[in-house]
């Protein structure tokens, strides 16, 4: 099977992952949901310059930001008593956020794969993280056109 | 030793951990009040012999974030299925998860999670497969202890492995296949799923992935009764009172109705058929747990598409 290859910010993600035994994943997944970083102020008072992402098993929102340069910025808004989706939205932060926006839209749809995450977690989450992903890719795209 | 005083030290252990039952007035008007605990009553009883508190969640991560001291956790994705086929685990496999867990045979064993307990009611039906003799819901569950400011801890357990014996899973009793609820068309059944599940406007829950149904609506004479229906707004089962105008008066159950409860993969059905049977006293209760992901790809099977049964 052959995958396209993953930005290095991500890769590393991945290798960690994979460098992991899998019963110390679910920690790893944790760790990177506490690494979120907070909802600055202009979107935690409007809400509403935020998308729902309804296929996530929680209230899930995202914003995306691209400056001039072209270099892309993540937001998102993930309850506490969700950490799974957390997890899957700090993995996402920490891989895409700052690269340009050509990176972010190069990354497989099928990157969650890639984590080693299917025997933990249940398929219908793993797809909630990639449509996390394909909303970020979309609102990228209508910003460009 | 002689073998009488080895005897008698076993059936002197066996007493000792044989925990009491919780004497709140408000599981005393349910059918099975034994099968239910409050969170004080946890409190009270957590470093008793012969206890063990297990947290069942959606969120798999909810008990990494903090549970209660000493619960151990019970993986509905991971650890009660049949990683190959659709199914529970085997008997040598559920013993095997029960030795890991640190549970003996004549362990009372208290379940809670998060959702109103939606999953650790899907965990207690279950481990009731195979006719764990001593089983309890914890009313509020995960939502309640914590409102209350009662102690978590990121620590997890270590229990000594147990010898808990291989018991064959019986399906016959508080489950059903499919073939069987085809041959209980006529009977009473009740969908647990969302209004919109249940109409075939939604393939899935609100909010939630779809998860792979190739048709929508409900089997053909199913009441809809969403299953959280059943829980109060502090995540506490309702009142029997209360419990009773919702299934005996709007879902018109008789007492002695053989009832068969279904949703998407048989786990919000659980938690109504713990309602049912065990706070209610409905005799015979099954979960369909094949539920809509089997029945909406099913060939040929019937399906009705409106808002009534």
């Amino acid at each position: 099977m052959t995958t396209t290859a993953l930005h290095p910010q991500l890769q590393e993600i991945a290798d960690e992952f994979a460098a992991v035994p899998e019963s110390e994943r679910l920690q790893l997944l944790l760790e990177f949901g506490q690494e979120l970083p907070p909802l600055p102020a202009r979107y935690a008072e409007q809400h509403d310059l935020l998308e729902p992402v309804p296929e996530c098993q929680t209230p899930l929102f995202l914003a995306v930001e691209i400056s001039p340069n072209e270099t892309v910025h993540l937001f998102f808004d993930v309850p506490a008593e969700a950490p799974t989706t957390r997890g899957f939205a700090g993995i996402l932060h920490a891989g895409l956020d700052g690269l340009n926006a050509d990176e972010v839209l190069a990354t497989p749809g099928e990157f969650s794969s890639q984590l080693g995450l299917q025997d933990l977690v249940s398929p219908l989450r793993l797809r909630g993280m990639a449509a996390m992903l394909g909303r970020v890719k979309r609102q990228i795209r209508e910003r460009r056109s | 030793m002689p073998e009488h005083a080895v005897l008698a030290r076993r059936v002197e252990v066996r007493q000792a951990v044989a925990l009491p039952f919780d004497p709140e007035v408000k599981f005393a008007e349910y059918a099975h009040p034994h099968m239910l605990v409050t969170t004080e009553w946890v409190a009270a009883h957590l470093d008793d012999p012969g206890l063990v508190v297990a947290e069942s969640d959606e969120d798999v991560l909810l008990y990494e974030t903090g549970h209660v001291p000493g619960a151990v956790k019970l993986d509905w994705h991971t650890e009660l299925n049949d990683p190959v086929t659709r199914d529970y685990v085997d008997g040598a496999g559920f013993a095997r998860l029960m030795s890991q867990k640190g549970i003996a045979r004549d362990t009372t064993l208290v379940l809670y999670g998060d959702k109103n307990n939606w999953w650790a009611a899907y965990a207690l039906w279950v481990c009731s497969l195979f006719g764990h003799p001593d089983l309890r819901l914890m009313d509020g569950g995960r939502a309640k202890w914590l409102a209350e400011g009662r102690p978590v801890t990121n620590e997890a357990p270590s229990r000594p492995p147990t010898d808990y014996p291989v018991i064959d899973r019986d399906d016959t009793q508080i489950r059903a296949f499919k073939d069987q609820v085809l041959a209980h068309l006529g009977q009473p059944l009740i969908d647990v799923r969302s209004p919109g599940e249940y109409t075939g406007e939604l393939l899935h829950m609100p909010d939630y992935p779809q998860e792979g149904a190739l048709r929508g609506g409900h089997i053909p004479g199913a009441r809809s009764v969403p299953w959280s229906r059943a829980a109060a707004a502090d995540a506490t089962f309702r009142p029997r009172a209360e419990l009773e105008a919702i299934y005996a008066g709007e879902a018109e159950l008789r007492p002695d109705d053989d009832v068969v409860v279904y949703c998407r993969i048989g786990e919000r059905s659980s938690h109504t058929w713990f309602v049912l049977h065990h706070l209610l006293g409905y005799p015979r209760v099954r979960n369909y747990d094949g539920s809509w992901t089997e029945w909406g790809n099913s060939v040929g099977v019937p399906i009705t598409r409106r808002e009534s049964p």
